[in-house]
């Protein structure tokens, strides 16, 4: 494997009584593209949402390039360079296409509030230069909503707005991208139309590893380097698709034992 | 877009031009209302107004005039001031309507900072008649003890507004939704209590509050030219309307800010806003204490108004007729704070006859709009950055 991006450690996360997370650990390397499978409530998204501090982990470790980022806080992992999409869509649906791309790229646009209200230059500046690039970025996943850029998300279809959710991920120039079901609500077509865009800006920039979350298993065979199963909060399997499609185990999961 | 009032083609020459008139129509529609005594004419008045804006839904002119709005923004909001100190000269003489016309900019101003809070950051302040009540009482305690120019002072009531929200900052960001609300009603009603017992501050009897004086000038006097005297409500109605139009300023900016769309994100999606590196807190802390500072000015400039204050002022049921301005206007709408102001202000007043009827008439207003338009009288337009670009590409 090359150089560890990221390493849980025997994590552990507790809702009262449920387990969710149960002593589980892995490791990514650098670039690389991790699927996390499972059936439903097998901790997927609870992984997410413990690597982004959205949730407390009751016990273990997070390293994150050989950094400790156990429990920090959302702000802090995305300082460190970790971003997300959500299961459930969660854009500003009132705001604009760019106002919502432009949420992802906090790191870079803030300002006192003198520089906001009074002398207002460099954020002039700054709008002009972010609305170059997010314009391009969301180009590579449509022209026809680079056209549209000043318009409220609440208008657009399930689709578009997924290809919103992952340019905003993306403005800030991310290390890790964490997918949560990305083909939610999106036919087969769609899909791959959105995976082949993720991989097109991977490619153009260096070295973004991604973790996804997926029902649609073609997705995962299709592009995943190797594969994680998670079961009741337990890691059954680890390998390629094909290894982990093979398992014993793994089919008992997802079918049932005899 | 056949079917306008105005012509399409005079209008694509000067987009600015059906915004022109609507503004000037206004001005008028204010100085007779203002100056109306008898009932059949407030009605008329009223039912003239109610008339019109329902033409104007159903025409589709509305629609125009906002995005004719937006695009030629600045300049309407100049021609819109200078209505306004056309409006206050043109009631010079009239003492009660220069007091409305003052007293409405001074709560459209407190409503700007109100909405700063609650229409951009989502953050319920229940509490805004006490930060608008501490400007007021610095403005008194200043005025009668110190030697501090009653200008600065206006800057000292926001200052002390700020620094008693401080106490509430803690447990306002540990809580959230309904929880933080009920905080800020806790503190209104300590305010309140606590001016009742204070002996320093009158106590329940209250304060008299020097007036406003700039560069030598008694804002209680008369002003003269050769000679025709003035109310002196008008030295009030202008430094109101200055005062509005700077923070009319300050808080357009702030929205067209990334401060203010971090308000925006917080507002909408607390944990999806954290998970992409906006400070949550200290974007809830900078609305909330702009807020208030913004409350507590207005309030200074108030009290030195009226001249006289009391803790009766500054009750739970002002609080509410300052949030009811934000919703009825509209949440983050400023035209539409200062739309709901005016309402809010001059109902009671001018349908005085009715008497005890005019708070439920008002009642059935507010629940009117809530019910058939949520978003407000003048729902806010969608965020931008620019005055200009939404209309333009």
């Amino acid at each position: 494997m090359t150089q560890t991006l990221l390493e849980f450690r025997n994590i552990v996360k507790r809702f009262g009584g449920v387990t969710a997370l149960d002593d589980f650990s892995m490791r990514m390397g650098q670039g690389e593209i991790l699927g996390l499978i499972g059936p439903n409530g097998s901790g997927k998204t609870t992984s997410f949402n413990v690597l982004t501090g959205i949730y407390p982990a009751t016990a273990g470790q997070v390293l994150f390039e050989g950094r400790d980022i156990t429990n920090a806080a959302a702000r802090a992992v995305y300082e460190a360079g970790i971003v997300r999409t959500f299961q459930r869509s969660r854009l500003c649906l009132p705001l604009s296409i760019y106002d919502n791309i432009m949420i992802g790229d906090t790191a870079r646009l803030t300002g006192s509030l003198w520089s906001n209200l009074i002398s207002r230059k460099r954020l002039q500046g700054q709008i002009d230069t972010s609305y170059r690039l997010a314009r391009d970025l969301v180009g590579g996943f449509s022209g026809h909503l680079a056209d549209r850029m000043d318009q409220p998300v609440g208008a657009l279809p399930m689709i578009e707005r997924r290809r919103i959710e992952i340019c905003r991920a993306l403005i800030s120039g991310p290390r890790l991208l964490l997918l949560d079901e990305p083909s939610a609500g999106m036919t087969h077509d769609e899909t791959h139309q959105l995976m082949d865009d993720i991989l097109a800006v991977r490619a153009r920039g260096e070295g973004l590893s991604i973790i996804i979350v997926e029902h649609e298993m073609g997705v995962i065979e299709r592009i995943t380097d190797r594969c994680i199963v998670l079961s009741y909060g337990r890691k059954i399997a680890e390998g390629t698709y094909a290894e982990v499609a093979a398992d014993a185990e793994v089919q008992n999961a997802y079918l049932g034992a005899d | 877009m056949t079917d306008l009032p105005i012509s399409s083609t005079a209008a694509a020459a000067r987009p600015w031009a059906a915004g022109a008139a609507v503004i000037v129509t206004a001005g008028v529609y204010a100085w007779a209302l203002l100056m109306a005594e008898e009932t059949w004419q407030v009605t008329g008045l009223l039912v003239l107004a109610v008339a019109a804006v329902l033409a104007a839904l159903k025409t589709g002119f509305a629609r125009r005039l906002h995005q004719d709005w937006a695009a030629s923004e600045p300049r309407l909001n100049r021609l819109a001031f200078a209505a306004l100190i056309v409006l206050i000269f043109a009631l010079s003489d009239a003492h009660f309507a220069l007091l409305m016309v003052a007293t409405t900019l001074l709560y459209f101003t407190a409503a700007m900072g109100l909405n700063i809070q609650f229409g951009f950051a989502g953050m319920a302040n229940f509490a805004g008649a006490a930060f608008f009540g501490a400007g007021a009482y610095t403005a008194a305690v200043l005025g009668t003890v110190t030697a501090v120019p009653p200008l600065l002072t206006l800057a000292i009531g926001g200052a002390v507004a700020l620094v008693l929200s401080l106490p509430l900052l803690l447990p306002i960001l540990r809580t959230t939704g309904h929880y933080a609300a009920v905080v800020t009603i806790a503190f209104g009603v300590l305010f309140r209590t606590f001016l009742e017992v204070n002996e320093i501050l009158g106590g329940p009897q209250g304060l008299m509050v020097a007036p406003m004086r700039l560069f030598g000038w008694d804002f209680n006097s008369a002003p003269v030219i050769g000679s025709y005297e003035m109310s002196f409500y008008v030295n009030y109605a202008l430094l109101a309307a200055a005062l509005a139009g700077l923070v009319f300023v300050l808080v357009r900016r702030l929205e067209r800010s990334w401060i203010g769309l971090h308000m925006d994100a917080v507002r909408l999606d607390e944990t999806a806003a954290a998970c992409f590196g906006v400070p949550v807190a200290r974007i809830k802390l900078t609305a909330f204490l702009l807020g208030n500072a913004i409350l507590g000015v207005s309030g200074a400039l108030y009290g030195m108004m009226i001249s006289f204050i009391a803790p009766a002022s500054f009750t739970f049921s002002d609080s509410l007729l300052l949030v009811s301005i934000v919703l009825l206007g509209g949440l983050g709408s400023l035209w539409g704070s200062a739309v709901a102001a005016a309402i809010v202000v001059l109902l009671p007043e001018k349908l005085q006859l009715l008497q005890e009827y005019r708070f439920l008439l008002f009642s059935i207003l507010v629940m009117l709009v809530l019910l058939f338009r949520p978003d407000g009288i003048l729902p806010r337009p969608l965020r931008t950055f620019f005055a200009s670009r939404r209309a333009g590409k």
